[in-house]
């Protein structure tokens, strides 16, 4: 190899061959005009809940992508059926995620529904499960001496309550339990919903 | 349904036949590259010397005047790399370390939004990708292609702009993202803002390479000119397509995000990685490579399989089941370029056991070079679905990712940078126990790091896949090999700074005795 120019021609042409088999074959496959029916776009509140569990990196260890029941028992976790691309319409950036240090989201609002749950847990996550190692987000509450009107104070056990006064949600503490709230992908998967089915037993695929 | 299955084969036919055409193109003698052109690293006189001399006690290294012409123009731009990439590696590894701290004592600091594990991890990644090895990857690259082209660097000045707005970006960056603003997908949560000023500031490091590569004084180009000159073109269209805002969504976005950050992996730490190796490695044994024809098949087998492995880490996910299959089957075909990759570099290294004696930047780009082995096969292992399974989710893949980010590329590079300092800077280095105490520390620590995420992580995964125990299982039984991991972390850690200061004090002006000197550079 002696020469520059067809180096790099042939470089970016296998670059160039392998963006057209990873990213825009599969985007035309996937590409839909309509979201599924069942799948609403989020609230001006959840969009926002969902801005936070972004910028908190929540990603990094939960995943939103149930698993097939031939592959993993995800299913009887509660973890909802397996997702199909069609799911994600209104997701951007995405939130696949590659880590379960904590369990599956993506149907999470369906189940644990209780608002009041989620923000003891984010509040405190050990003040649910002492064994959890999910990290505690204080600085989305505020300590007040005394509730306000319209305050939505948390629930805690005692040994979690400050000492004095009581533990308030703030905005975005309410936002993002609402996103959490709105993870809810239990209407059923559209009939030509896209996802990986190469776990499935062979001759049962189509 | 089935256009795409034809899609899938025609994908890996067509990178079969291309790698069958270069194999009957090599043994025809078509493209011909002969053991001849793998001396083009040598200069008249260097072969069969071996290039050591980094130390006051071993043998002062053959310096030849025409090289030091070419090293003196590289040197300044290559240092300022250097400074800056070594501070982003100490900074990197504490969050580093703070993030795997967190991660079993998670009521440590947490009073903090910006000290939060997500944005500690994101600022780890970050760092330590952008920071340290993509900049001292260009370090080396700035060191390197001169020397393989025997001409000095052209428009040294340019990498200095380039540095500063890199470093800039890189700062702003992890402001940004420890204050949550973040593009939020994994590799690329710098703003796209700054990931322009990344962009502006890799052009300017590109002008003065290819411009050095087009005014060569060699016909040939050796290997490690490949690796790097496709890396610097690679790179920067990946991250430009990849952060282009408003376009990507959805699922398809989570495709160009994995495309991405896997070839972040494969078409630029590695090829920083393999083409540094493939430098030092006969360069400091003052032997070429075994065999100089198989490091073709190793360079254009990587193009061909490791561009399309990305999917891999979307198995089992919301995407076409033909992507992700075609992903898992070009990960198993890398065993073909890294076995080329292997042959050549560890038999040149075990012909010449004695060299490691001699030359201590040899001991870690030798054990980086065999990382890069363990890892590659590792990786393709792990892509097979019935593996990847229980793997997928878990810490084992993080065990992984350092093996390949760590153990092959990261001490490959300190291996080049103790190589380096010397010639450039006309000295040795005062200490050369604190280099073998670095060595210890992080080959030791990282032991630690991968044995306990490994065996950890594929019981979590275990743990998960059995329906019968409770998610809570999967989470106790991880934490001792969490803690295992903050102890190898640790020793890593204290590794980079010992060699932070191996850095400094070789850099710093010293009052050394003259005798302890050696040939100074021009
Ligand atoms: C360090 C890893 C980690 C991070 C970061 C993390 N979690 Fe968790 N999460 C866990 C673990 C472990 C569990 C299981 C134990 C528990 O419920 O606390 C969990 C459980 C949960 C649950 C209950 C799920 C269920 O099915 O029981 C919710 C909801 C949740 N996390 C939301 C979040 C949100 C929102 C964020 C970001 C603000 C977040 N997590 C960040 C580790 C993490
Ligand atoms: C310069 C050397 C290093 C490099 C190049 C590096 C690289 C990486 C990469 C690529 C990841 C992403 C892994 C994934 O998503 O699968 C990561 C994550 C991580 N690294 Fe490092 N790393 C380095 C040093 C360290 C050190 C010294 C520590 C200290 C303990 C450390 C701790 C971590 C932790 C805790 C994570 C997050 C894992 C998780 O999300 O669960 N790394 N690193």
């Amino acid at each position: 190899m002696n020469n520059y120019l067809p180096l790099s021609i042939i470089s970016l042409g296998i670059l160039a061959f392998a963006t057209l088999m990873l990213v825009i074959a599969p985007g035309i496959e996937m590409a839909r005009p309509e979201p599924p029916a069942g799948l609403r776009p989020y609230t001006a509140e959840e969009q926002r809940g969902r801005d936070v569990y972004v910028s908190m990196g929540c990603l990094y260890c939960h995943s939103q992508q149930p698993r097939a029941p031939e592959q993993a028992p995800d299913g009887e976790r509660g973890w909802g059926r397996p997702s199909v691309s069609a799911d994600y319409f209104y997701d951007s950036p995405h939130q696949l995620g590659t880590m379960r240090t904590g369990p599956d989201l993506l149907n999470v609002g369906a189940r644990l529904p209780s608002e009041s749950w989620h923000l003891t847990h984010l509040y405190q996550p050990r003040a649910i499960f002492d064994w959890s190692i999910m990290p505690a987000y204080p600085f989305l509450f505020e300590v007040k001496a005394k509730a306000e009107e319209g305050d939505v104070v948390v629930a805690l056990p005692p040994g979690f309550a400050p000492a004095e006064g009581v533990v308030v949600a703030s905005q975005e503490a309410l936002d993002l339990t609402a996103y959490l709230l709105s993870l809810d992908r239990t209407y059923p998967a559209p009939e030509d919903g896209i996802r990986d089915d190469g776990y499935r037993p062979r001759g049962d695929a189509e | 349904m089935v256009t795409m299955g034809l899609l899938l084969a025609l994908s890996f036919v067509v990178s079969l036949l291309a790698l069958a055409f270069l194999i009957w193109a090599i043994s025809n003698k078509q493209v011909a590259p002969d053991q001849h052109d793998a001396r083009v690293i040598f200069e008249p006189g260097d072969e069969g010397h071996v290039d050591s001399g980094e130390t006051a006690t071993s043998r002062p290294y053959h310096f030849d005047t025409v090289r030091s012409g070419i090293d003196a123009v590289s040197t300044r731009p290559v240092a300022v790399l250097l400074i800056a990439a070594t501070v982003w590696l100490v900074i990197g590894s504490v969050f580093g370390l703070v993030a795997s701290l967190k991660l079993h004592w998670p009521d440590w600091l947490s009073d903090h939004a910006a000290l939060t594990f997500g944005r500690v991890r994101t600022l780890h990644l970050n760092l330590v990708i952008y920071g340290w090895l993509s900049q001292v990857g260009i370090a080396a690259m700035i060191w390197v292609l001169p020397r393989i082209f025997h001409t000095p660097l052209r428009a040294p000045r340019l990498p200095l702009i380039g540095a500063a707005l890199w470093n800039a970006a890189v700062l702003l960056g992890a402001i940004a993202i420890a204050n949550g603003w973040t593009d939020g997908e994994e590799w690329l949560e710098i703003p796209w803002q700054l990931d322009l000023v990344l962009a502006l500031a890799g052009v300017f490091f590109m002008v003065p390479l290819i411009k050095t590569t087009l005014a060569r004084q060699v016909h040939h180009i050796y290997v490690t000119g490949w690796y790097f000159l496709a890396g610097i073109l690679w790179f920067p269209c990946l991250f430009v397509i990849a952060n282009l805002p408003y376009v990507h969504s959805g699922v398809e976005e989570a495709t160009v995000n994995w495309w991405f950050a896997h070839n972040v992996l494969g078409l630029w730490l590695t090829p920083i990685g393999v083409g540094t190796a493939y430098y030092f490695i006969p360069k400091i044994i003052g032997k070429p490579v075994f065999s100089y024809a198989v490091s073709l098949i190793g360079f254009w087998g990587l193009a061909l399989f490791y561009s399309q492995v990305g999917i891999h880490h979307l198995i089992g996910g919301p995407v076409p089941t033909w992507v992700a299959t075609l992903s898992v089957v070009h990960s198993v075909m890398m065993f073909i370029p890294v076995i080329a990759v292997a042959i050549n570099q560890h038999i040149t290294v075990g012909q010449n056991l004695w060299a490691l004696k001699e030359s201590l930047p040899l001991r870690f780009i030798a054990f980086g070079a065999l990382m890069y082995t363990m890892a590659s096969f590792q990786g393709s292992i792990e892509a097979l679905r019935s593996v990847n399974s229980v793997t997928h989710f878990t810490h084992y893949t993080v065990g992984h990712a350092h093996l390949g980010a760590y153990a092959f590329v990261t001490i490959t590079m300190f291996g080049a940078v103790y190589h380096m300092l010397p010639r450039m800077t006309g000295r040795v280095f005062r200490w050369p126990a604190l280099i073998n105490a670095h060595f210890w520390l992080v080959v030791i620590g990282f032991a630690i790091y991968f044995f306990g995420l490994s065996i950890g992580g594929w019981l979590q995964g275990l743990a998960m896949l059995d329906g019968t125990r409770p998610f809570s299982e999967s989470v106790i039984l991880t934490k001792p090999y969490l803690e295992a991991r903050s102890v190898g972390g640790a020793l890593m850690t204290l590794g980079h700074l010992v060699f932070a200061f191996n850095v400094a004090s070789i850099l710093l002006p010293q009052r050394v005795p003259e005798s302890v000197r050696t040939v100074p550079a021009e």
